[in-house]
């Protein structure tokens, strides 16, 4: 049988208890533990980017990261950026140009998008697609998910 | 918002984007119930093999386990679309590695796949049939046995593994090649694409305390998947209710229903909610792919490029179950002859069964392989004839009053100017700076496709606040198509978008919808809501001719939801006349439109036809792609540097949105065209089973200058002039490719993917 650890994890700046398999993964203690069902499970294997989270700021694969591995790191989720439920810029420029379709891997591509303005405001072409690069999204062909955070670069300018 | 703003025209955010963008938005996988159960799948070992017995003891003993259903519990008909040939769960065969032969309800997913490996079943196996010649071998082993007895809904098939066969013929091929200069003739192969909608397949099946089941459904219909369970588990349809989820991604992926009854037979039988959403290992093991396709093609023209004949015999690997064989055949056929006038056609074809995932609808339906074919022999059949490709195509183009191969009538088309367009662009386009070891290519494909197909409806209310109450059957699976009706409706009264609500589809409510499919969506629903609203108005309008002693004539629509009278400033609101409805004609206005596809058919005094799945098929819409490409020479990798996208979506209701299927068709068309290949091995067993081995193109293999040109047409028989794009924006980008890389290098690929591989020997073998 698969024993149950509990761990106290710090999500968008709560303390959480998590009482998990120890296999479980952090995404399956977000999703099935704490009913955190923004970050999603595209592929379980770390190819997708859809459960993108950040970890201390950086970027982390939700699928792939041990939930009692996380420790005393801060965990950001899609259900953390932006607060009072309104939209952050990054999510605001991808609503209005047009750069959401069916929306599964929105969630990744804001938190990857998210912590490319954290560090570079005013992101180039090159920077911008690197960021991306580790999210697949099989609707838009990136073409607005891109100019989208280009324009928001702009504003910065 | 403005109330004098149009709604059509306007890139309006989408309806769920703010939803989609704070990972509120609710999929299949989100939704939970209490007291939920979790299901596991048992998947066959074996590409064919015979099932003697099952063994459930040790997956029985368990603690945790709830349900356990194997094909033995199976007493109904066998389901499907087309030929009603598949279950659920395997019954006395399998066909192929991964079929579904059992499934277990547990208290958790960890118990739930213990017991689902704890399973034994007895196989007896049989040799396998893995490709197209093998299928049609002398003396093949059968995977069918009892086509015979199959319901369905087409003939055409059943000799060996033949799953159906189709001709279409116009004028007299052998004549037509007789009087050509030139021909040109050869043989292109395309691979097994999976669709990797970003979401699997999944679904939740609650139950009542009467046993009556409510599914929550990932799927492109919440019509369809009711009536297959219904069938499955032998319930009246009032006894199934499906509702849909939000869908991360479709492409005819989610078109048809394989694991909805797993889910609800579980259910029902241990009385709980379960769950069953899909690994990605097992989606792309159980669900469907592109058809892998063998399309032989000769083309004959005379010296001065005038094309008089082509035949065409294409060869479909259909997998273990028909699913949609048919249809995409016969489609594929009727695409063979390219968006052109040529006077003596012969499209030949058939769809075998493999022992291999069943190939199934997939965006393009069978236009990507028919089209590769043929828009890389224009290419091929232009060099022959020393002509540029472009003019060749321009010269023999569609022009409007023309018919489609099979009769119909085209009355309008703009596929020259698509072609032209490209190519303006690309040449008003600076110049991208040659790179060392690259060579760079140009190349173009032409294309035609349909939008429509079979029913839909719409209903259309007037709440009491004067605002609007919107239900179509439609399922948005991101395309945008909730945002698109919305503003179809919005525009058609006047009133702001947010006047409108949108109801998700629920099938003990929603009106009718055959499927999302078809690129119909804008063309076939949206003619719903117009004419719905329509009759809307006008009961409004007769509302309020009592209400200011005038007859309907004298009123008009202002905008922001009043009704006026003509030349003067008296009016009333949306929400007077809601109001004086409720005691006038008890109850809120309301009206509904539905229809089947009612545009013309083929012509069988123009075209000869044995066989086609469909009577008629929507109206035809065009385009044209043209892309740059680099090929590195050293290792024959293939990069598109910038595309330009030409169609005509009749008319843009949301162009932001039209210009995102385009561009997102055109990528999943990279994938095709350059690195995705479903690989089954010798024994059978699929070996891209992840998104490490199946390579799905990211950003960084894909241009950011993928540029949509919209030619607006309004299509005479939409009541706003528009056509759907949502399919033609894949299909251009293989041929298109492959005509760059001759361009680059003059070497042919005649191969999908174009691996890097593949293009090397193709440069070794002009060489």
């Amino acid at each position: 049988m698969n024993p149950k650890l509990h761990s106290v994890l710090t999500i968008n700046g709560e303390r959480r208890d998590v009482l998990a398999p120890a296999s479980a993964t952090l995404l399956d203690a977000l999703r099935s533990v704490l009913g955190l069902t923004g970050t999603k499970r595209g592929c379980n294997h770390g190819v997708c980017g859809a459960c993108t989270v950040l970890l201390d700021g950086k970027l982390a694969r939700a699928c792939l990261t041990l939930a009692a591995d996380v420790g005393e790191r801060a965990v950001v989720t899609i259900e953390g950026i932006g607060g009072n439920g309104g939209l952050s810029p990054v999510q605001r420029a991808l609503v209005e140009h047009g750069a959401i379709q069916c929306g599964f891997c929105t969630p990744g591509v804001v938190i990857a998008l998210s912590e490319l303005f954290a560090r570079d405001p005013r992101p180039d072409r090159g920077a911008i697609r690197g960021a991306l690069s580790g999210n697949l999204c099989r609707c838009s062909g990136y073409a607005k998910i891109v100019e989208a955070a280009e324009r928001l670069a702009g504003e910065a300018r | 918002m403005s109330g004098t703003t149009r709604a059509i025209g306007a890139s309006t955010p989408r309806l769920d984007a703010a939803d989609k963008a704070t990972g509120r938005a609710e999929y299949a996988d989100d939704v939970a119930r209490p007291g939920m159960l979790y299901a596991a799948i048992h998947t066959s070992p074996h590409a064919h093999a015979r099932i003697r017995g099952y063994r459930l003891e040790a997956a029985r003993a368990i603690p945790g386990v709830k349900a356990i259903v194997t094909g033995a519990d199976l007493a109904g008909p066998h389901c499907g679309g087309i030929i009603k040939d598949e279950s659920m769960v395997a019954r006395g065969k399998v066909r192929y590695v991964g079929e579904p032969v059992a499934a277990v309800a547990a208290t958790d997913p960890e118990t739930a796949g213990r017991a689902a490996a704890a399973i034994e079943v007895d196989y007896e196996p049989l040799e396998p049939v893995l490709s197209i010649d093998a299928a049609l071998a002398p003396g093949a082993p059968l995977l069918h046995e009892d086509y015979p007895s199959y319901v369905k809904t087409v003939q055409g098939g059943g000799h060996g593994n033949v799953v159906f066969e189709s001709t279409v013929e116009e004028g007299d091929v052998e004549r037509g090649f007789a009087e050509c200069d030139t021909i040109v003739e050869a043989t292109w192969e395309t691979q097994a694409q999976h669709h990797v909608y970003l979401e699997t397949n999944g679904c939740v099946a609650d139950v009542d305390a009467s046993g009556r089941i409510t599914l929550y459904a990932t799927c492109q219909s919440v019509h369809h998947i009711q009536q297959r369970v219904a069938e499955e588990l032998g319930e009246p349809m009032s006894r199934i209710r499906v509702r849909a989820t939000r869908v991360g991604g479709g492409f005819g992926g989610k078109h048809a229903s394989n694991i909805h009854s797993i889910a609800a037979w579980l259910a029902r039988a241990a009385r709980r909610p379960v769950k069953l959403v899909l690994s990605r290992m097992q989606d792309f093991e159980i669900q469907r792919s592109r058809h892998p396709a063998r399309v032989w093609m000769r083309t004959g023209a005379r010296r001065d490029g005038t094309i008089l004949a082509r035949d065409v015999r294409v060869t479909i690997d259909g997998g273990a179950y028909a699913d949609e064989s048919p249809p995409v055949l016969a489609f594929a056929l009727l695409m063979s002859r390219g968006p052109y006038r040529i006077p003596n056609v012969r499209a030949r074809g058939a769809a075998v069964y493999t022992n291999k995932l069943r190939a199934g609808s997939f965006r393009g339906f069978g236009n990507p392989q028919a089209s590769f074919a043929g828009e890389s022999q224009i290419d091929e059949l232009a060099r022959a004839l020393g002509l540029d490709p472009v003019e060749l195509r321009l010269k023999n183009a569609m022009r409007p009053g023309d018919t489609a191969f099979g009769g119909q009538q085209v009355p309008s088309c703009v596929l020259r100017e698509c072609i032209e367009r490209v190519r303006a662009a690309q040449r008003a386009a600076p110049p991208l700076a040659p790179r060392p070891g690259r060579r760079r290519g140009v190349g173009y494909a032409a294309l035609s496709h349909i939008s429509g197909l079979m029913g839909t409806a719409a209903s259309v209310q007037l709440r009491t606040d004067g605002s609007i109450a919107l239900a179509t059957g439609c399922v948005d699976i991101g395309q945008g198509s909730d945002t698109v009706l919305v503003q179809i409706c919005a525009d058609a009264l006047s009133v702001p978008i947010d006047r409108v609500s949108y109801a998700p589809q629920d099938s003990d409510s929603s009106p009718y919808n055959w499927k999302t499919a078809g690129s119909r969506s804008t063309y076939m629903t949206g003619r719903a809501v117009a004419l719905a609203t329509h009759e809307l108005r006008a009961k409004m309008l007769a509302h309020a001719g009592d209400m200011m002693e005038c007859a309907v004539e004298d009123l008009e629509l202002r905008p922001g939801g009043l009704v006026g009278l003509k030349g003067l400033p008296k009016a009333v609101s949306f929400k007077e006349v809601a109001l004086r409805s409720l005691f006038h004609s008890g109850g809120p206005i309301a009206a509904t439109h539905g229809f089947v596809f009612d545009g013309p058919g083929f012509d069988p005094k123009r075209a000869a036809i044995h066989q086609l799945a469909f009577a008629n098929l929507g109206v035809y819409t065009y385009g044209a792609h043209c892309v740059e490409v680099d090929v590195d020479e050293a290792t024959g990798a293939v990069e598109v540097r910038r595309a330009w996208c030409a169609h005509d979506p009749g008319r843009a209701i949301n162009p932001a949105a039209c210009e995102g299927q385009i561009q997102g068709g055109f990528v999943q068309g990279i994938g095709y065209a350059l690195t995705e290949a479903m690989h089954w091995n010798a024994e059978g067993w699929l070996t891209t089973t992840t998104l490490a081995d199946y390579k799905v193109p990211g950003v960084l293999d894909c241009p950011v200058e993928i540029l949509p040109i919209l030619l607006e047409d309004p299509d005479p028989t939409h009541p706003v002039g528009a056509k759907g794009v949502g399919e033609i924006s894949l299909v251009g980008a293989a041929p298109a490719i492959a005509n760059a890389v001759a361009d680059a290098t003059g070497a042919r690929v005649r191969r999908l993917p174009m691996f890097p591989e593949r293009v090397l020997a193709a440069i070794d073998a002009r060489a």
